[in-house]
């Protein structure tokens, strides 16, 4: 047997052995006991995904006795990456939970689900043919159902949230099912290898690949598929929506390379567009939606939605340029929305788990409660804030290598010695470093805000007040989350050449490590050293640090209990800027987009229509896409759904004169 | 090549460390002499900066540790900003060049530090001015990518320096009309960036008006000289940076004692004049509304789209 089928077999064992100890341990025992195996199971994974990255060949076959293709479980370089991303979340994830589950999340069936949820997430990218990927697919939506409806009996919010979940993660199935069964017709087989040899630009293809854009790009929080998220992430226990957000996110993401490496590689220049409008849209609105969000989990579901428009607008500007022939162009595309995907992968997990540690701490989700945690709880400060960088792109994290190679692949795509590439690139390039660029600033924004209303000033509420700093298993999977942020971003030559090699040795070339562990894309003549900004920086400090150590021992700070405060010495904490404010002017500079519901209430002191006694606001950003779309939607859908019923009436005779007319159709179609 | 490199970064930011606070006093004494007070003189702001590294700080109590790193944050983003920016020369290191990405993500690291800062204060201020210096500087940074993007296409590269350089290899490309409207959109993101008029008026401290002042409300002795340092410096480079892209001549790209002077004495002067040319141009602008801001913005915005569509589809 192979390394690679010892590894999955012991992922399978271990998911086995989780499940059944979940359900037999004792109340008390049940977390860590599951929790061990658990992390073994993602250990496990990470070992197989590594050695599949490594070159490693080899696999499992399912004995199965289907007139399809054999199904074969064996991870390619690329699979093994996005198991290994997937993996590593889950340990991060499983060392959180062990900590913090309590109550429901801790429950017999809550801790049964983790593993299954884990161990379809690790199947996925080992699959090779399109049954046992979508069997991987099924046990992933299942596990993650499960593990999100923890909390159903308490709130009736969980319980709304599951349902959307179980509709949306349904429907991206029923259009991936549907993806696939289109190239199984025009290919006859069900393996990947076959389905790849479908006809490049017939019609089988362009629908499959729509479809599979769909289906998957509802999986990856796309707009406008991305309405369950901020119902579902938010609902979860933390650990669950890190999980969620962190790694089965990337599975929606695995599976769009997978349509557009693997199974139809030669792309007409129009389906790249298609790509760069949907991720472009998703970016703009998932960040505009979260900088003027003021729950913690909200705003990061958002934040999901807006990262993986960017790993789409990547991914589509990659297929544009390969249609081109700007190949140097298109790889450090493709290779910087893989990069995107991992340093997702890390900093939304450590900011989820974050939430999480806040949520432990104070029982509070709403950021206009929150303020002053960044002496009570240094730790979860530290992770949350170090994770918020990467999400901002701030150097020297991960996030901005991304951010910085996928800026680069576009500006160097218009372009080709000199030449216009096409009209269409040279239009859609600058549009998409406009997109990016209002991106980046309302992420900034965005994680300004999360981080220095959460962390900074003084506390808003008694919860947060009183908060302390969470018990120390959590602390370890933070701060390790926190450190992988800063490790992939100060090294990124060799996390890009690892990263790149999965795709095959001609997009090996295109990334490259120089000088100290930077990066350089020989193909479009660009380098970035993280390391050496971090040397610089330290060199300049150095002078102002001397500085202040002089000037600190001659004039030491003091320290009073409000040194200016407005020129008032009774401001309150009350009367410090929340979240809602923060964002209030974005909301006004977007409102025609955002449509905000504003409602002022204001009382009068007696007759006096000059005194005021109180003023009451209340202001609320609903999604726009749900309620244009989908309400209407689901009320057309309610309305024919309350006619069938007087077509289902209950009465046998009608059901069987269904069933009559249903076989005459039947038989007249097969003699036609 | 390198000691080139090293040379030239450390007269960089010996240079704008001295010039900075003087490019602010001569700006304040001109615009106190076009409204025809006395001025308090070209060397206030050095004078301020002694007094203030002198003085305790005054901190509150509980507050985290942002009120003491994010000045030092704030200035050794403009420091980097120095060592970067092709300003007295464009010979670049190998591994950092002035990569026009790496260079804004450097100054927004101040932004963030900033605005952070200007939060841990824990007052309305405080927020308020970090608030709008956010919503500002989110809707700055397409301008400000997009315009030097328009930049980068005619020298085929987004290092600074290389832009920079085919500017004094080719000077046509400076007044074609790509470059016109790349230029004015970059100088009104800088504008905005910086905190000049008509976006913020820096001579302000009316609280319904203020950006930049109210982040520093809170702050005292050197947290306060680093942060004012931190925006002179910022300012100056910048200023530097418009005009090495306007008037690239006298800019070191041969090493040499006598290049490093005429590079040392000529961005001194170009930043001088434009300095004084933009106090000029702003005794007679008015801070626009906070809420007109973004139509100023997405009008920059259009000039640089335009810019950078123009140079592919035109060129």
């Amino acid at each position: 047997m192979t390394v690679l089928g010892a590894g999955l077999i012991l992922q399978l064992a271990l998911a086995a052995a989780a499940v059944i100890i979940a359900f037999t341990a004792a109340p008390a025992l049940r977390a860590r006991a599951t929790g061990i195996p658990v992390t073994l199971l993602a250990l496990a994974g990470i070992v197989t995904g590594a050695a599949a990255m490594s070159g490693a060949t080899g696999g499992i076959r399912l004995p199965l006795a289907l007139p399809t293709d054999p199904l074969i479980l064996a991870p390619d370089p690329l699979g093994g990456l996005f198991m290994v991303i997937v993996s590593a979340v889950g340990v991060l994830v499983t060392t959180f939970g062990i900590g913090s589950a309590t109550g429901p999340a801790s429950s017999r069936t809550a801790w049964a689900a983790l593993p299954v949820f884990l161990v379809g997430m690790q199947l996925v990218p080992a699959a090779t043919d399109s049954v046992s990927f979508l069997l991987a697919w099924e046990v992933m939506t299942l596990g993650s159902t499960v593990l999100l409806m923890a909390d159903h009996a308490s709130r009736a919010s969980v319980a709304s949230a599951g349902i959307w979940y179980s509709a949306m993660s349904q429907l991206s199935f029923f259009l991936v099912l549907a993806g696939f069964a289109v190239l199984a017709a025009a290919t006859g087989g069900t393996s990947f290898a076959t389905l790849a040899t479908v006809e490049p630009g017939s019609g089988a293809a362009n629908l499959a690949f729509l479809l599979f854009l769909l289906g998957f790009g509802g999986k990856a929080e796309l707009v406008p598929f991305h309405v369950w998220v901020p119902r579902v992430l938010p609902e979860a226990p933390s650990h669950v929506s890190a999980a969620m957000s962190g790694a089965m996110v990337k599975i929606g993401v695995y599976g769009a390379l997978l349509v557009c490496v693997r199974l139809l590689p030669e792309a007409p220049p129009w389906w790249g567009i298609l790509i760069m409008i949907l991720g472009g849209a998703s970016a703009l609105y998932g960040i505009l939606q979260a900088s003027v969000s003021s729950d913690l989990k909200v705003l990061l579901a958002y934040s999901t939605t807006e990262n993986m428009g960017l790993v789409f607008l990547g991914l589509g500007a990659s297929v544009l340029l390969r249609s081109s022939d700007a190949a140097a162009a298109a790889d450090a595309a493709l290779i910087a929305a893989l990069l995107l995907a991992v340093s997702h992968a890390v900093f939304k997990t450590t900011l989820f788990l974050g939430a999480g540690a806040i949520s432990h701490a104070t029982d509070e989700r709403n950021l206009d409660n929150l303020g002053g945690l960044g002496v009570r709880m240094p730790w979860t400060a530290f992770s949350f804030g170090v994770a918020s960088l990467g999400a901002a792109s701030i150097p020297i994290t991960s996030g901005f290598v991304a951010e910085w190679m996928l800026l680069q692949s576009l500006i160097h795509g218009g372009r080709l010695n000199g030449e216009v590439v096409s009209v269409a690139a040279s239009v859609a390039m600058p549009l998409a470093v406009a997109v990016i660029a209002l991106t980046a600033g309302l992420a900034l924004l965005t994680f300004v805000k999360a981080y220095g209303i959460a962390f900074l000033a003084r506390p808003r509420s008694s919860a947060a007040a009183l908060a302390r700093e969470v018990p120390p298993l959590m602390r370890v999977s933070l701060v390790l989350g926190a450190l992988a942020v800063l490790a992939l971003g100060l090294v990124p030559g060799p996390v890009a050449a690892v990263v790149a090699a999965t795709f095959g040795p001609q997009t090996a070339l295109a990334a490259a490590p120089v000088g100290l562990n930077g990066v350089a894309l020989p193909g479009i003549d660009a380098v970035l050293d993280p390391t050496m900004l971090l040397v610089l920086s330290a060199l300049v400090a150095l002078p102002i640090l001397i500085v202040i150590a002089v000037s600190a021992r001659r004039h030491p700070a003091r320290h009073s209990a409000l040194p200016w405060g407005g020129g008032g010495s009774r401001a309150r904490p009350r009367m410090q800027y929340t979240a809602t404010s923060y964002a209030e002017p974005l909301v006004r500079v977007f409102d025609d987009v955002l449509k905000p519901s504003r409602d002022v209430q204001v009382t009068h002191v007696g007759e006096s229509r000059y005194l005021v006694e109180r003023v009451t606001v209340q202001q609320k950003v609903s999604d726009v896409i749900e309620t244009r779309l989908y309400r209407p939607l689901l009320n057309v859908v309610q309305r024919y759904g309350v006619l069938a019923r007087h077509a289902a009436n209950g009465s046998i005779h009608r059901y069987l004169t269904y069933s009559f007319v249903a076989f005459l159709i039947l038989l007249i179609v097969v003699s036609l | 090549m390198i000691w080139a490199a090293i040379v030239i970064a450390i007269a960089q930011v010996a240079v704008f460390v001295v010039l900075a606070p003087l490019v602010v006093g001569v700006m304040r004494q001109v615009r106190a002499r076009l409204e025809g007070r006395a001025g308090p003189g070209v060397w206030q702001p050095w004078r301020d900066v002694r007094k203030l590294l002198r003085k305790n700080p005054v901190r509150a109590q509980g507050s985290s540790g942002m009120l003491r790193a994010g000045p030092v944050a704030v200035l050794v983003s403009s420091l980097l900003l120095c060592v970067l920016l092709p300003l007295v020369g464009t010979i670049p290191f190998d591994l950092i060049p002035s990569d026009l990405f790496v260079i804004v993500s450097v100054m927004l690291i101040g932004v963030v530090a900033l605005a952070l800062v200007g939060l841990d204060s824990g007052t309305a201020f405080g927020g308020m001015g970090s608030s709008r210096h956010m919503t500002v500087a989110a809707l700055v940074e397409p301008t400000l990518l997009l315009s030097v993007y328009a930049l980068s296409i005619p020298a085929g590269s987004s290092t600074l320096s290389l832009i920079v350089q085919a500017r004094l290899d080719t000077p046509e490309i400076i007044i074609s009309p790509v470059s016109v409207l790349a230029i004015v959109a970059l100088a009104i993101a800088i504008m905005a960036e910086t905190g000049r008029l008509p976006v913020d008026n820096p001579g302000t401290h009316l609280e319904l008006t203020m950006l930049h002042e109210a982040m520093l409300i809170e702050a005292s002795g050197r947290d306060l000289a680093w942060l004012e340092l931190g925006s002179w410096l910022k300012l100056a480079a910048l200023l530097g940076l418009v005009a090495n892209l306007v008037v690239p001549w006298g800019v070191v790209t041969d090493f040499g004692a006598f290049a490093l002077l005429l590079g040392t004495v000529t961005i001194a002067a170009k930043v001088l004049v434009l300095a004084v040319l933009l106090t000029v141009g702003e005794v007679f602008l008015a801070k626009v509304r906070l809420f007109q801001v973004p139509e100023l913005l997405a009008g920059s915005f259009a000039l640089a789209f335009l810019a950078v569509t123009a140079s592919y589809l035109v060129a």
